[in-house]
């Protein structure tokens, strides 16, 4: 793969973003995640040069927290609490169904590239358990039968700005 | 441009000014009403944004704008109660406030003087209606110190922090030595409140005789342990206190730089906090000189990116440093060689926000409150099967028949308690015979689980501990680093153990080989995360060996949730024959003839998702 001029420039540019902290690579990590939604390999070639660290130090950080992405996210990225307070109200019931409905595990992507199934370890939102978020938005004491009425509505989405 | 605070005169004059302000605010001398909404995690996902925007439109369209203001707070606490709006100064609390109740509210209170009595709380067992915040039993038996602030103030102005107390356990700060603030926090007795139980002083003390130029204070709000979520709501209620806890911490170990980690998870924190550190600096109460004391202190955030271990201190600091979050073998501790192997204290956010409380009050008086070994307050998380939900701050030494009957209101259902588990997956479950225990550090040891984060989740029969000590496990093999065997193969083995179990094929020698390989993790790991990995496990076995045994035994799961243990049946004798639950089944297993044949399942074709129960009104089906 090659990398874009334009995002082989704005990748360089986050790195210079940081360039007087003392360990900038977390940093650089989380606004190069958030830009493009995945970090893959060529990407971490650039970080490697631009920060001067060897390329397998960075696969080592990227793989190892949950957060960074080797592969492209879906559009809309479904987050399913499974911490213990959601656990005990059902939320791997809920999870479960996402699953049943979109045929993908946790930590995959629908072809079409509009989902990702994820399953949290808690988003600090036990009150309102069970809870999912979808691209941040919370959706509090989600019941199994509301699922499928959330990712239509989301389809809907897709096909009113397709 | 906001003026810059040169000197404790100067601030005084402005924290009397903000003062005023404030209660004028609160008790309506300023002719006004004032209405709060809580912005808290739980509340915003259920609109309360959208429900401050309209209070805000109708205030304009109304033109009450020099009658009445709206803005939002941090979070109550009793979030499932939620979205909150509050009325000042007659304090009316609603709840349960939708979009569409603001017309109402506008109308009937803010016009017209009444009180919308269907937006009241109710209490569950007198079925009387409350009126004021203060007057519900979820918050009569609290006493908010590290919560101070949350759920009253506006966490995004400053100002509205410093008319509530901010900076004035600083000021007492610097105006002592290091050594002296350092004697005050001992005095308070007050130890870490992120699980393990250190007492904060002598933290501060290990940091303070080490000679170096320079050091840090880290605060911890990676708060990991599923089910708690204080850490969160102290920083989206009140970030101010966190931030002033941390200056006090590294005045007194002499640090001119402090990092926050927080998780990713919580934006809106993040966010709160980026705007009291701008604010902060603007005012010149972070930076160089604060207060022309000669202390320098600069905060930073970083942010953590989704691992557990993270929250084991000498993990923290690898992550802050880029590195893969490991931890570290100790010794050398953190107080001596610690962020970039310089001395650093590493405190949670609970312990930072209590500090200014005790600076401001001294340590011995902060120390009046509590069990001998175990000072000042507690905030927990109640979750789970209680009717009340939410994070409570308690006093040291409450029961928790208190925490769970008096406070959270019972179980839910009126269904029969079966355990509360504490201390999250490094914590253990707390049983009926321990509920007049007053908890603290030490009595929930003894009892066989811990304080952990605060983390407090009930359960009720149709919990199935088996199945909890599992969830657990899967949770702590996805979350071990994989830095030491014991915990990486281990926890797969006791994962895979339990499942066999669960399954239906477990033996009684397996029960035997839990404990043993339990054991063997606990001894064989580096950090508490792996120290504490089987805990679920050897808590659940000594508490409920009864239950383990009906698994392994009679291949029974009694609560019905090993699914692989049960089949689903329909009572012929209580069917209706309506024909609902074959309508709801995903699989086509339920089969009859309305109005004439009772329904059947078909017990190949079930995959026990358990849709018909939920929609069969006459409890025809059960487990079995």
């Amino acid at each position: 793969m090659h990398l874009r001029k334009d995002a082989l420039e704005k990748i360089i540019s986050i790195c210079a973003r940081y360039k007087d902290e003392p360990s900038p690579l977390m940093l650089v990590l989380s606004d190069v995640q958030k830009e493009y939604g995945y970090i893959p390999l060529e990407v971490q070639e650039v970080i490697a040069k631009e920060l001067n660290l060897p390329v397998s130090d960075i696969y080592g950080v990227v793989t190892f927290y949950s957060f960074f992405s080797l592969t492209p996210k879906g559009k809309y990225v479904i987050g399913c609490c499974i911490g213990t307070a959601c656990y005990v109200k059902g939320g791997q019931l809920v999870l479960d169904k996402f699953s049943d409905l979109l045929k993908i595990k946790p930590g995959q992507t629908t072809e079409d590239g509009l989902f990702t199934l994820d399953a949290l370890r808690c988003i600090g939102a036990c009150g309102i358990a069970p809870a999912i978020t979808i691209n941040g938005k919370v959706y509090p004491k989600v019941e199994v039968k509301q699922v499928e009425g959330i990712i239509n509505e989301y389809r809907a989405l897709e096909q009113k700005g397709a | 441009m906001a003026e810059v605070i040169k000197t404790v005169e100067e601030l005084k004059v402005k924290t009397a000014k903000c003062e005023d302000c404030l209660k004028a605010k609160f008790n309506g001398t300023d002719g006004k009403r004032h209405i709060v909404v809580c912005g808290g995690t739980g509340c915003l996902s259920s609109n309360s944004h959208e429900i401050l925007e309209e209070l805000n439109r109708q205030i304009k369209e109304r033109g009450l704008e020099d009658k009445v203001t709206a803005n939002v707070v941090g979070c109550f606490g009793f979030c499932s109660q939620g979205p909150f709006v509050k009325i000042f100064p007659e304090e009316t609390l609603y709840r349960g406030v939708k979009v569409s109740d603001v017309d109402k509210i506008f109308e009937k209170d803010i016009l017209g003087g009444e009180v919308v009595e269907e937006l009241l709380y109710v209490d569950p067992q007198t079925h009387e209606k409350v009126k004021r915040q203060d007057d519900i039993n979820f918050y009569k038996k609290q006493l908010r110190i590290a919560l101070h602030g949350c759920g009253t103030i506006n966490p995004e102005v400053v100002d509205e922090a410093l008319g509530y107390d901010a900076f004035k356990g600083l000021v007492r700060a610097l105006s002592m030595s290091q050594q002296e603030v350092i004697n005050d926090v001992l005095d308070s007795g007050i130890r870490g409140r992120g699980g393990g139980g250190f007492p904060t002083g002598k933290k501060w003390q290990f940091a303070l005789d080490q000679k170096n130029d320079t050091k840090y204070v880290v605060c911890n709000g990676d708060e990991g342990d599923p089910g708690a979520f204080m850490d969160r709501s102290i920083l989206e209620g009140n970030p101010v206190s966190v931030i002033e806890g941390m200056m006090i911490a590294g005045y007194a170990i002499g640090a001119e730089n402090g990092y926050f980690y927080v998780r990713a998870e919580y934006p809106i924190a993040v966010n709160r906090l980026r705007i009291a550190i701008k604010e902060l600096e603007e005012i010149g109460l972070l930076g160089d000189n604060i207060l022309g004391s000669g202390f320098n202190f600069r905060v930073h955030i970083r942010l953590g990116a989704g691992a557990f271990v993270c929250g084991e201190e000498t993990a923290l600091l690898n992550s802050i440093e880029g590195k893969r979050g490991m931890p570290r073998p100790r010794p050398p501790f953190p107080a001596v060689k610690g962020l970039w192997q310089k001395p650093t204290i590493i405190n949670n956010v609970e312990t930072l926000a209590s500090v200014p409380y005790i600076l401001r009050i001294t340590g011995k008086e902060y120390a009046k409150v509590g069990t001998e070994r175990s000072k000042g307050t507690k905030v927990f998380a109640l979750g789970g099967k209680v009717n009340n939900v939410g994070l409570v701050e308690v006093p040291m030494g409450t029961t928790l028949r208190e925490l769970i009957y008096d406070i959270g209101g019972g179980i839910q259902h009126d269904k029969k308690f079966l355990a509360i588990q504490t201390g999250g997956p490094s914590g253990g479950c707390l049983t009926a015979k321990d509920l007049d225990t007053p908890i603290d550090y030490d009595n929930l040891i003894a009892a066989g689980s811990m304080m952990g984060s605060g983390g407090a989740i009930v359960m009720d029969e149709d919990n199935c501990m088996v199945d909890v000590a599992k969830f657990y496990l899967e949770f702590i093999c996805d979350e071990s680093c994989g830095k030491c065997s014991p915990c990486r193969i281990g926890t797969k083995r006791l994962l895979e153990l339990l499942t066999k179990i669960t399954d239906g094929k477990g033996t009684v020698e397996d029960l035997e080989h839990l404990r043993e390989l339990s054991e063997s993790i606990k001894a064989g790991s580096l950090c508490g995360l792996g120290q504490t990995a089987a805990n679920p496990v050897l808590s659940t076995l000594n508490k409920f060996y009864d239950v383990y045994l009906e698994h392994v035994n009679e291949k029974k799961c009694s609560a019905g949730v090993c699914k692989k243990l049960f089949d689903f049946h329909i009572d012929p004798n209580k069917c209706k024959k309506c024909s609902l639950c074959s309508r709801v089944c995903p699989v086509s297993a339920i089969s009859g003839v309305v109005g004439k044949e009772p329904f059947v399942i078909d017990t190949k074709k079930c995959i026990k998702c358990g849709t018909c129960i939920s929609s069969c009104r006459f409890g025809a089906i059960y487990k079995e």
